[in-house]
């Protein structure tokens, strides 16, 4: 029965009534990733579609496709029961999809009217530009949005929450059929995220249809007529947001039970390795004490932007204090750069491994070694052959799927890569290892690799620290978990006495 | 265990690459060849080591400052005063030979270049300001530099027929042209310690990724600060050759010599973004250069056709780089 009607369904979109948009079996892989493995996903006029899945369960390449920045490798887009296929951002635009990115694409040194109209500039004649006319234009929009600044104000000179606002601005003018949102609550004040969620209010009354990508619950519960599910690239269901909650959810979304894979024991804390006493820097964080042991594993939790990177960065060199004082092994220290911190025994894995991680274009041998190069020359001379059993060593210790050491990074998945970067430091010895959000965008697979080799090298005496935004990854691998909201630690935990609600509460500044 | 490894490989089946790939890899060799072939075949002179050591000699002076240049741009920037560097280098060395004699010519001459260097690389190693700016000034700036030294007139060596400076750009060991013999050797060392030493490796990580070299605790300063001395030093090592050959200089005598030095670097396939490149790769490029200036010559074309078809064979070498890189030759938008 169910498959006929299934069958029924599938040769008769409409049959989903108002269906919009639908995707069809979508697949799309990476070199090394299958980043999505037959996804369906089906999106009415009018409605609010939010998207929800863990880092790295392809939400983003879901969007990617439907903006034309990548193809699919199979499966079907159809728009109002059209088959079509977008190969570029133009002809997504021309099909009237139209996303709104995490990571903004407009131009500083433009006014707010001429990057509202950016590549769509009104002309006369198709050359000149009518400069009062666009900002007439801009200004309606504008004031739509509810915005308090002017057309002809130079976008740089904005704040990020308002450039947000330009972006969705210049959606507007396209009168778009189908408009992504891309977690666009991220910058955002609470004043204007009520301004942007009646916006998106309106829109879905004029029949456009939203979809949402957002980490926030409450937000989604808030917004919402319908939630799909993504885990590790593969489609876990659509609910009715009215008839569900968040347990369900966060259930599919993690696939799992939280609590039952984790059998926690407290370690054996060895001497104080790190402690950070008083550390601020004016305008990012401030007041910032803890301390690591050796031989435990310190979760560092919060929102993006809470500035946990910062404070990392802080203590490995990259960035002055403005007070405060870092100590190694009881030695009070002022570590100037990184390679003063790499001489302390200090390791950092970065936030972003392709930016800060790795010389994508150099072969996995010499990102291994590059950190301490030193180790590895003579009299200035490398010794290859040294170099080449390190990495041989580290490919086998932390299983890196790779051909060879003379094979280039860039060509990893990622989760090799996050490997690759995680050998770099652990060859140079260290004694103190931060990871930096380390399973970013990786499978599934590569990340509980990574979990259980973290724990196993604070077990080897190192003191760990794991920065992350991912609940069950503090949860897996920290012995002590900080919470940090806006530049201060609100909370300490320890692994025991946690539940995700006192965490989520620390971490969102609620008083608890 | 070869279909396990071929796996790995996005979108190469074993050993399969595309004649677009083909190119990116070896174009450079293949242009190389192609030049050999067809200036053999359009003229007798051009096949014979006599013809081959001439074009080397003409190679010389460019190849050895490219040589410089390429760590500069592996480093992610770029040198455009070497031209004018040289003017004054060599207008320095000839004219300080009749004054203080030969030995401290040279040494005097190679303190103030690498001085100069010195400059390029505090401003832009230190200060981080934009290379093609500071070293666009500078090139002006030297130009100045020079005819104030020489007050505007050419300089020469009065006694040219009895000086062993006159081994630099004169002389043969073993038939072989001392200025090919200096282009070369310094080649060799150059492409090994790229290759082989700390400081190779350091430079094209710099050059490959800033951002992650400085994660990686490399301090890019120094090593940009460095790659501008050694800018410095091939190119008074050029400056050698060039007054040795002369016994004399014009104050402009580098002029558009920093087009023709990057013109060899590109051709030889590094990236001008930095974080690729190779010495062995820069002379074969500026070998072609000057095998096309030769060939040009000896088939009797005017000799200003050499900067047509030097332009138009760069464009191309620039272009199959690229379309290599994309696996078309077409962008889409």
């Amino acid at each position: 029965m169910s498959t006929q009607a299934e069958l029924k369904e599938s040769i008769n979109p409409r049959s989903k009534e108002n269906c919009l948009l639908v995707l069809k079996n979508v697949s799309k892989s990476f070199p090394g990733v299958k980043a999505l493995d037959g996804v369906d996903l089906d999106v009415r006029a009018g409605e609010v579609h939010a998207l929800l899945g863990e880092n790295g369960a392809g939400k983003s390449t879901l969007m990617k496709i439907l903006a034309g920045i990548y193809q699919p490798d199979g499966g079907e887009v159809i728009l109002e029961d059209q088959l079509v296929h977008m190969s570029s951002p133009i002809e997504a635009r021309e099909h009237g999809v139209l996303l709104i990115h995490q990571e903004l694409s407009l131009v500083p040194d433009m006014t707010v009217a001429e990057n509202v109209f950016l590549g769509n500039i009104p002309r006369f004649a198709n050359i000149f530009v009518n400069n009062r006319h666009l900002n007439d234009r801009c200004g309606e929009i504008l004031t739509r949005l509810n915005c308090k600044f002017e057309a002809t104000e130079r976008l740089g000179n904005l704040s990020i929450a308002n450039q947000q606002m330009v972006e969705i601005a210049r959606a507007l003018v396209f009168q778009p059929k189908v408009v992504v949102f891309d977690e666009p609550t991220a910058s955002l004040t609470d004043y204007e995220k009520v301004v942007l969620f009646g916006v998106i209010r309106e829109l879905k009354e004029s029949g456009t249809a939203i979809v949402y990508i957002s980490h926030r619950m409450d937000e989604i519960f808030e917004l919402s007529d319908r939630i799909s599910v993504l885990r590790d690239g593969t489609y876990q269901g659509t609910f009715e947001t009215a008839q569900t909650n968040e347990d369900e959810v966060t259930q599919r979304m993690i696939g799992r039970d939280l609590d039952a894979d984790i059998e926690h024991q407290p370690p054996e804390l060895g001497i104080k390795a790190l402690k950070v006493d008083g550390l601020g820097i004016e305008g990012l964080y401030s007041d910032i004490s803890f301390d690591v042991h050796v031989g435990e594993v310190v979760g560092f939790y919060g929102l993006v932007g809470a500035g946990r990177t910062e404070v990392m960065e802080t203590i490995f060199g990259l960035r002055k204090p403005d007070s405060g004082s870092v100590q190694i092994n009881g030695e009070d220290l002022i570590i100037n750069s990184p390679s003063d911190a790499i001489d302390h025994g200090l390791g950092l894995v970065p936030e972003s491994r392709k930016e800060q991680g790795l010389v994508l274009g150099m072969s996995c041998k010499d990102n291994t070694t590059l950190a301490n190069i030193r180790k590895f020359t003579r009299f200035g001379w490398i010794d290859t052959a040294a170099e080449r059993a390190i990495f041989e060593e580290y490919m086998e210790k932390l299983r890196i799927k790779c051909p060879g050491w003379e094979y280039e990074t860039l060509n990893l998945s990622g989760g090799n890569q996050q490997k690759v970067v995680i050998g770099k430091w652990l060859s140079t010895s260290p004694k103190i290892l931060i990871l930096d959000e380390p399973t970013r965008g990786i499978d599934v697979g590569s990340k509980s690799e990574i979990h259980h080799l973290i724990r196993e090298l604070a077990k080897s005496g190192l003191a760990v620290i794991v920065v992350s935004s991912e609940m069950p990854e503090v949860l897996t691998v920290s012995d002590r978990i900080i919470a940090m909201y806006d530049g201060s630690i609100t909370q300490c935990f320890d692994r025991n006495e946690v539940t995700e609600d006192t965490l989520i509460r620390a971490i969102t500044g609620q008083t608890v | 265990m070869k279909a396990l490894l071929d796996s790995f490989k996005p979108g190469l089946k074993g050993g399969e690459i595309s004649p677009l790939q083909f190119f990116g890899k070896h174009g450079i060799s293949v242009a190389f060849i192609l030049c050999v072939v067809i200036f053999s075949l359009s003229t007798q002179k051009f096949l014979s080591t006599d013809n081959f050591l001439t074009v080397v000699m003409q190679a010389s002076i460019i190849g050895t400052i490219a040589l410089g240049v390429t760590f500069v741009v592996i480093g992610g920037n770029l040198d455009l005063s070497v031209g004018s560097l040289l003017s004054f280098a060599t207008v320095l060395v000839v004219d300080l030979h009749d004054k203080v004699g030969p030995g401290a010519a040279i040494l005097l001459m190679f303190v103030f270049t690498l001085l100069i260097g010195s400059v390029n690389g505090y401003l832009i190693g230190y200060l981080r300001l934009n290379s093609l700016i500071v070293t666009l000034g500078m090139l002006s700036a030297i130009q100045g530099i020079t005819l104030v030294y020489s007050g505007g007139k050419n300089v020469d060596i009065s006694d040219q027929e009895n000086t062993w400076f006159a081994f630099f750009g004169r002389e043969e060991l073993f038939g072989i042209p001392i200025p090919a013999l200096i282009f070369i050797v310094l080649g060799i060392v150059l492409q090994i310690v790229l290759l082989k030493s700390g400081f190779g490796r350091k430079i094209f990580a710099i050059g490959g990724n800033a951002t992650a070299s400085l994660f990686s605790g490399l301090r890019r300063n120094r090593l940009v600060f460095s790659t501008y001395l050694l800018s410095a030093f091939t190119t008074g090592c050029a400056a050698l050759i060039l007054g040795s050959r002369v016994m004399g200089s014009q104050n402009n005598v580098g002029e558009g010599y920093e087009l023709l030095v990057l013109a060899g670097v590109i051709l030889g396939g590094t990236s001008l973004l930095g974080g690729s490149g190779s010495i062995a790769r820069t002379v074969i490029g500026v070998l072609i250069l000057a095998m096309i200036q030769n060939g040009l010559l000896l088939l009797g074309f005017p000799y200003y056709t050499q900067w047509l078809v030097t332009w138009v064979v760069i464009i191309v070498a620039v272009w199959l780089d690229i379309a290599a890189k994309r696996g078309k030759l077409f962008s889409t938008y």
